[in-house]
């Protein structure tokens, strides 16, 4: 069986995360040690929070120049996905880098945060597999990934942009499977079955 | 597209659902973690717990009960109810809670707040208000309804929203408990004036109420507990209902 650990820098839901895999039959470990998280088959970066407190706990605990290097699959999910990215308008913040992009914040025209359930479409590869398009996902955010090259997934709010990203090992969804009923329950075994 | 929500309510009293007509007279109606499941299984959006016991043991009980709910359903929910402090509100997200929700406690230190938004993010900081039409103004109240303040509900929930809430639970308590349908007017005017979602409490009787309160009073979500609790209206029945008359709902 995988060994699979949830990065638990202090902000994120690593609770839910862990429920949601033992649901699935799946065990996890909540760590913010730098050797258990390398040792991990199966790395989960999760967020609930604000991008500058959150990278200031991740720096603190010396975990952004271990995350970046990571060589298994790594998924992060939502504030995680955000601190993945270059830059975030979230308070002006330094990300992780992974993936080149900034985050930006959702016009002012549009109902800020977006909360609820809302569709995704337009998958390419491995986490979306055996999933319908246009099924809905639970977002909860007032920053978001705008479409790039990276993108996986789509969804409409206001604009299109990124429900999920990947480049090389690391996944990254805005919405939280965890939290997103059956279908998300998918795309969490799709990510541990990689 | 963003779809509006239905949010089962549960009211939490030494571990158990209870449900009072206007705020008072509590009537049990069963096991929270139950209830949670069945409203999950159902296609409940969201679910919202508030915690109405005082006693000291309160807040131990809560958090077990947050974790017991967190391990069963899979979707999201809100705790409330006596929440004052930055790290009340660590201790149950960290149990697994996905949002929390202020009242009392934000209107005697407003800057919770902000300390909560920026600890936490916006998004996990609900603002829940009560507040009743009295002399043609919406007055808040405090302490589950029982405290009047002098504050206006609307600029309340704008000074809310500038020190960091990321949602408003607005209750009237002129319509809670009475099953004639939300307070829509005063609904349409927090949703024309304010840029957060706004969530839709007290008066929920029928299906129509609910159709009423996303067309007429603009919500974007519609929270009800003795309906769903007594199985007076089916949750899937609804959605589908409100699916026919052109609202967008996860089905």
């Amino acid at each position: 069986m995988s060994k699979i650990v949830i990065i638990d820098y202090g902000a994120g839901n690593v609770r839910s995360v862990q429920f949601a895999l033992e649901r699935l039959g799946y065990d996890a470990i909540c760590s913010n040690d730098a050797e258990v998280i390398k040792s991990a088959d199966k790395v989960i970066f999760p967020g609930v929070g604000e991008a500058k407190s959150a990278m200031k706990e991740i720096r603190r605990q010396g975990l952004e120049k271990v995350i970046p290097k990571l060589e298994q699959p790594v998924l992060g999910i939502c504030l995680g996905m955000q601190l993945m990215c270059q830059f975030s308008k979230e308070n002006n913040t330094e990300c992780l880098n992974i993936f080149p992009i900034d985050v930006l914040k959702f016009d002012k025209q549009l109902k800020v945060p977006q909360i609820g359930w809302n569709t995704i479409n337009n998958f390419k590869g491995d986490l979306f597999k055996g999933i319908e398009e246009n099924y809905y996902v639970y977002y909860v955010h007032s920053y978001y990934v705008p479409k790039n090259e990276f993108a996986v997934a789509l969804t409409d709010y206001g604009i299109q942009y990124a429900g999920a990203i990947q480049k090389d090992n690391f996944y990254a969804c805005q919405f939280h499977p965890e939290k997103s009923s059956s279908i998300g329950e998918q795309i969490l075994k799709n990510f541990i079955e990689l | 597209m963003l779809t509006k929500r239905i949010i089962p309510c549960l009211d939490i009293k030494n571990g158990r659902t209870v449900k009072g007509i206007n705020f008072v007279g509590l009537r049990d109606a069963g096991d929270p973690v139950e209830l949670a499941e069945r409203y999950s299984k159902d296609g409940a959006d969201e679910l919202v717990f508030l915690d109405i016991t005082a006693t000291k043991e309160r807040r131990k009980t809560l958090v077990e009960m947050v974790e017991k709910v967190a391990r069963k359903i899979n979707i999201p929910f809100t705790v409330g109810g006596g929440i004052s402090s930055v790290e009340d509100v660590n201790v149950l997200l960290r149990a697994g809670a996905d949002k929390v929700s202020i009242n009392s406690s934000a209107v005697k230190n407003p800057k919770l707040i902000n300390d909560l938004a920026n600890k936490f993010g916006s998004q996990c900081v609900v603002l829940a208000v009560d507040a009743k039409l009295i002399n043609n103004e919406w007055k808040v109240f405090l302490v589950g309804g029982r405290v009047e303040t002098e504050l206006n509900l609307f600029d309340w929930v704008k000074e809310g929203i500038e020190r960091g809430v990321g949602e408003i639970l607005f209750t009237s308590m002129n319509n809670d408990g009475t099953k004639n349908g939300f307070a829509n007017n005063a609904l349409k005017r927090l949703s024309e004036e304010v840029n957060v979602p706004i969530i839709a409490s007290g008066g929920a009787g029928t299906i129509q109420h609910f159709i009423d309160t996303f067309k007429e009073g603009k919500s974007d979500a519609a929270l009800a507990a003795s309906v769903f609790h007594f199985k007076e209206i089916e949750i899937v029945d609804l959605k589908n209902k409100l699916k026919d008359q052109g609202i967008k709902v996860r089905l």
